[in-house]
């Protein structure tokens, strides 16, 4: 879209405030998800299958209904018909079907049925006296053994129109892409790599567990709290899946504790509306931690092949990729965005990428920040390092001559706009990081990243008080400090101080559907519609000044918080502050608020570059990450602290994916290690200070220039730390953790 | 289920032996109630023992050995001015044992009778010759640590016993100890290897020695060859690799999430040298 209204000068885009929700939350005022209570509650639990894939042959409930603190027990039957499609074309039903079995459980954790019940306790003990009757079916959890002609087929016809002939029925979605001729790419290179690489499923890991409290009465007419990325997708999903119409559920977002993509979906939300329908009662579920682990998305897990040639100057001649990603139970994993990010901070002339998107009896795979995109970074720029290892070359050097620049045509297709991966890689060679020395045992990897960033439908609306105050509601939860970034865009169009704003995240009664808060979308398009909001409000407050002072209102500017004369022929009048505005506006034409919709299609792709030196104790194969620099580009940084917040954050969780998290399943299909003793991210103590560089190569789609930056941060952190490991130890890593067990045999088999 | 406050060990006692079903005594609880709250162990008989006189209390005998009462947590220990300097390695074990607020609860008896072969301090203990007093319905008795476990989640001590002391031996001279474990993470994590080493020196030459391994075997071992492979040496590296292999030989592992059975008896040689060290530094009069 055009702007004609761009802004390079600010008064408070760029400073650091607090957050309004700040005091709340350090003083445990906030609301999460599980602080709600509701009069006449009830407690749900859900009941999950400890297969991995089995036919439920029977539900016996009768046993749970007899418990005198029992009010409701839900089992398939009781959500609405869901048609069945394949891919992602038929996602209601997918959703429906993760949220509860039908015919077979697919996964271990998969839920069967569900409770209420007067306490928590009693809902729990209830869970116990269901009698499921389950025929034990042969199970596969390996990306590779999925897509083998021997696999247990996991469902028929999930498969959409993408999928080749003759492919397994378990891959459902194929995506192929790319230009020019690879072979002959190959043919001119000097070097040429192909190697196989192999990352596991990670969770998002978010503090709090999914919660929430549902109200349905037989009216069909509902309230939902919950703590959810995005509430209207809730709100629409709980409706088909219960059968009720949309705009009869209010849905009201609660504080987050963390989501990461992972609370961009439903899981508990309508089975707890289910339970209350049935029951005539509120009803609260809350998830434990094991619950999160075993029914909630991870992420995908993923095998690769990669193929890159190289002359010896420096200049990739070809590159191939093929990604085969394992998603669970259901289409959705992001083989697609995984072969089309790959590739993409390079200006190829000769390039090919396929992707898989494979199902398996795991949990339904969710979104987790740039879904897709750091394994295929992974793969990607290992081989670029072991290349610029072989060749004896600088990797950022090699990076800067192959950089994707404005105007390239970017290995998914389209024409880069301006981007700031150039400016990235330089501040990368600048930083003091990059030429320090290292000590022995150490090694340094460095990594691009790149990722598309979205708008998606937004709605803004935006109030000013008799005091001269504002209020503004947005509709894409708070999930990065987004309530301070709002208020500040808010405060630069108005000119009153950041502190006389307050937004909110308006329930799904009060604005018309926002997209969730995924692909780094919030203070973009939320910015942005925030942004015209305010104009909208300024157009109002110039035409009563106008009034006021009996000039045409083309007369009348806004300048720092006042309306004033356009010019010397406008007349000769003092700047009317908004305060003296508002303070009469029921007199002077009434309420003045401004408001803004759209889906704005401007995002602006994102590009980043990490350095990272580890260490490797060579007895024990441990790894500690000593120094870490993560240098993206912001467009503009709205509030440059959770800007670097979310570059932290990126490296931070990168840490833990590449170092130790990892979903381990026994072969009896059933996750290993569903507790955070077992499933380890990083503790504080295992982070170095993550330093940060923010660049600004404002983005042409934003008023103000803004790119997302919630994403982008997590697609370097594997393979920087790959490369970074694989230089401390000499030997490549190409298997995802890399735990000490694995490093140690590494180092063993390399003598 | 039935919850007791007895305000004896023969009460305690008694209360245990004629209980039915699942019985657990409550120290810290850092086991005994997250196995609770998460459906893992539910017992029927709860007995807390943390209302008997004494069991708070830190005392240094006349003869230099100590007495612990078993409700004393991790915490008071690392607090204590004077028993982390006769065995430090203990002492870090013990506070090894998960965060602050873990610390504030957790036992030496409970991390013992929990059973769990990766247990921190118990490795630490068994080196340092620590004996447990227990107490059952004919009187009392004392047990070395290494003879309680028997196997995970199971120990040597009958119906109706309960462990109402902790007795660590005199340091005497020229002694030294330590226990390092080894964990993916920096820490809040469970050993995949333990090893706690005990020694002392006549002059530069080791002559006596107790090497415990935790995490590669069903229970804790004590293992002879390592002392053997140590005393009567100045720990020359000859020494340490003598060491390192007899540690590595009495591995007898499993391959699970935590840990593969090649990468524990590995890492069990590399720590046993690497605690060693320590402990001969500390024999040595060293501040580590
Ligand atoms: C977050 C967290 C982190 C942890 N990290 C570690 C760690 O790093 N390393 C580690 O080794 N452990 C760890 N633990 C486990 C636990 O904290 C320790 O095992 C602790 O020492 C147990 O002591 P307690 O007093 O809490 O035992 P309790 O839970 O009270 O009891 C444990 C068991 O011992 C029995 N018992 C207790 N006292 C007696 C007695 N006097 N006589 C007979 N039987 C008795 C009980 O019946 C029960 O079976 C962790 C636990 C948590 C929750």
């Amino acid at each position: 879209m055009a702007l004609d209204d761009r802004k390079s000068e600010f008064t408070f885009v760029g400073t650091r405030p607090d957050r309004p929700d700040g005091l709340d939350k350090v003083t445990g005022r906030a609301k999460f998800g599980a602080d709600m209570s509701a009069p006449g509650m009830l407690h749900g639990a859900i009941l999950r299958s400890p297969h991995a894939h089995a036919r439920i042959v029977k539900i016996d409930t009768s046993k749970a209904e007899e418990h005198k603190d029992v009010k409701a027990i839900v089992t398939r039957a009781d959500f609405a018909d869901v048609p069945f499609k394949p891919g992602l074309e038929g996602e209601f039903w997918n959703v429906l079907e993760n949220v509860m079995a039908g015919d077979k459980a697919l996964y271990d954790g998969h839920a069967v049925a569900a409770v209420a019940a007067t306490s928590a306790l009693a809902a729990r003990d209830a869970l116990k006296l269901i009698e499921v009757e389950y025929d034990v079916l042969p199970h596969v959890t390996d990306v590779d053994k999925a897509m083998a002609a021997d696999a247990p087929v996991i469902r028929e016809g999930a498969a959409d129109y993408s999928v080749p002939q003759g492919m397994h029925p378990n891959v459902v979605r194929y995506h192929e892409s790319g230009h020019g001729d690879v072979e002959a790419g190959f043919a001119e290179a000097d070097l040429v790599i192909e190697d196989s690489f192999v990352t596991e499923a990670t969770h998002q890991g978010y503090i709090e567990p999914h919660a929430c409290l549902g109200a349905l009465g037989s009216d069909g007419k509902g309230e939902l709290w919950c703590c959810t990325q995005g509430h209207w997708i809730v709100q629409k999903t709980c409706a088909a899946l219960l059968g009720i119409e949309t705009s009869q559920l209010r849905v009201t977002a609660s504080e987050i504790g963390g989501g990461f993509g992972g609370k961009t979906t439903v899981f508990i939300e309508p089975v707890a509306l289910a339970l209350s329908r049935k029951a005539n009662r509120p009803v609260k579920i809350v998830m434990s931690r094991s619950e999160v682990f075993r029914a909630t998305g991870p992420t995908a897990s993923a095998s690769m092949d990669v193929k890159i040639g190289m002359k010896k100057d420096g200049t990739i001649t070809a590159a191939q990729g093929i990604f085969r990603l394992q998603g669970g139970a259901f289409p959705g994993a992001p083989g697609d965005m995984t072969a089309m990010c790959a590739f993409a901070p390079y200006d190829l002339t000769n390039v090919r990428q396929v992707g898989y998107d494979v199902m398996s009896n795991r949990p339904k795979q969710a979104a987790y920040r740039a879904p897709g995109a750091p394994m295929g970074a992974f793969a990607v720029e290992s081989v670029l390092d072991e290349l610029c290892n072989q060749l004896d070359l600088d990797p950022v050097d090699v990076r800067l001559k192959n950089a994707a620049q404005e105007g390239t045509k970017a290995s998914y297709g389209p024409r880069y706009e301006r981007i700031g991966l150039v400016e990235t890689l330089e501040a990368a060679k600048a930083h003091p990081h990059y030429s320090a020395p290292l000590e022995p045992g150490q090694g340094r990897g460095i990594s691009c990243g790149f990722w598309f960033n979205h708008g998606g439908e937004t709605s803004v609306s935006l109030a000013l008080s008799e005091d001269g105050s504002a209020q503004v509601m947005v509709g894409t939860p708070d999930i990065g400090g987004s309530r301070a970034s709002m208020a500040l865009m808010a405060a630069e169009v108005l000119g009153i101080p950041y502190e006389n704003i307050r937004v909110t995240i308006a329930d799904t009664a009060s604005l018309g559907y926002n997209d969730v808060s995924h692909g780094s979308r919030v203070t973009y398009a939320s910015g942005l519609a925030t942004i015209k909001a305010a104009k909208h409000a300024v157009e109002k407050l110039c035409e009563r000044a106008a009034a006021k002072w009996g000039i045409p209102v083309d007369a009348v500017k806004w300048q720092d918080g006042c309306a004033v004369p356009s010019g010397p022929n406008a007349g000769d009048f003092d700047p009317m502050p908004l305060a003296d505005i508002t303070a009469d506006m029921g007199r002077t034409g009434g309420p003045i608020s401004g408001h803004f919709e759209a889906t704005p299609e401007g995002a602006g792709v994102s590009f980043g570059t990490h350095i990272v030196d580890a260490e490797v104790d060579p007895e024990t194969g441990k790894t500690s990450i000593t120094r870490y620099t993560v240098i993206q580009d912001a467009g503009k940084a709205i509030h440059p602290t959770y800007v670097e917040g979310q570059f932290q954050g990126g490296a931070a969780q990168g840490i833990g994916w590449a170092l130790n998290e990892e979903y381990i399943y026994g072969d009896d299909g059933r996750l290993q290690n569903s507790i955070f003793l077992d499933y380890r991210i990083p503790v504080a103590s295992d982070l170095p200070m993550i330093d940060t560089v923010i660049v600004e190569v404002p983005n042409p789609g934003h008023p103000f220039g803004v790119r997302g930056v919630g994403e982008t941060g997590i697609v370097p952190p594997l393979a920087a730390i790959a490369n970074a490991v694989s230089n401390a130890a000499g030997v490549r890593m190409k298997q995802l953790p890399m735990s000490p067990p694995r490093i140690l045999a590494a180092l063993k088999a390399n003598g | 289920m039935e919850f007791h406050s007895p305000t004896s060990f023969a009460e305690a006692s008694a209360l245990a032996a004629k209980a039915t079903g699942i019985t657990r005594f409550l120290a810290g609880g850092t086991d005994v109630l997250v196995q609770l709250r998460s459906d893992l162990v539910t017992p029927d008989t709860l007995i807390d023992i943390k209302k008997i006189d004494g069991v708070g209390k830190i005392t240094c005998n006349a003869d230099g050995s100590w007495t612990l009462g078993v409700a004393v947590t991790g915490a008071e220990m690392s607090e204590h001015p004077e028993l982390g300097r006769d065995w430090p390695g203990l002492v870090e074990a013990m506070d090894l044992i998960g965060s602050t607020q873990v610390q504030g609860r957790a036992t030496l008896a409970g991390n013992l009778c929990n059973g769990s072969p990766a247990a921190d301090s118990v490795p630490a203990m068994v080196a340092a010759g620590v004996t447990m007093t227990v107490t059952g319905e004919d009187g009392t008795r004392e047990v070395a640590v290494e003879d309680i476990p028997t196997g995970p989640g199971k120990t040597s001590l009958a119906k109706g016993e309960v462990v109402s002391a902790v007795n660590i031996p005199a340091r005497g001279d020229n002694g030294g100890d330590a226990y390092l474990r080894f964990i993916p993470r920096t820490e809040m994590d469970i050993a995949v290897v333990g090893v706690g080493v005990n020694l002392r020196l006549d002059g530069d030459t080791i002559t006596e020695a107790r090497v415990s391994l935790g995490a590669v075997a069903p229970t804790v071992l004590l293992v002879d060859a390592c002392a053997e492979a140590i005393i009567g040496s100045t720990l020359d590296d000859a020494a340490l690799d003598a060491l390192a292999a007899a540690a590595s030989a009495a591995c007898n592992p499993i391959d699970d999430k935590r840990g593969t059975i090649t990468f524990r008896t590995e890492v069990a040689g590399v720590l046993a040298k690497r605690a060693a060290k320590i402990a001969y530094a500390r024999a040595k009069g060293e501040d580590l």
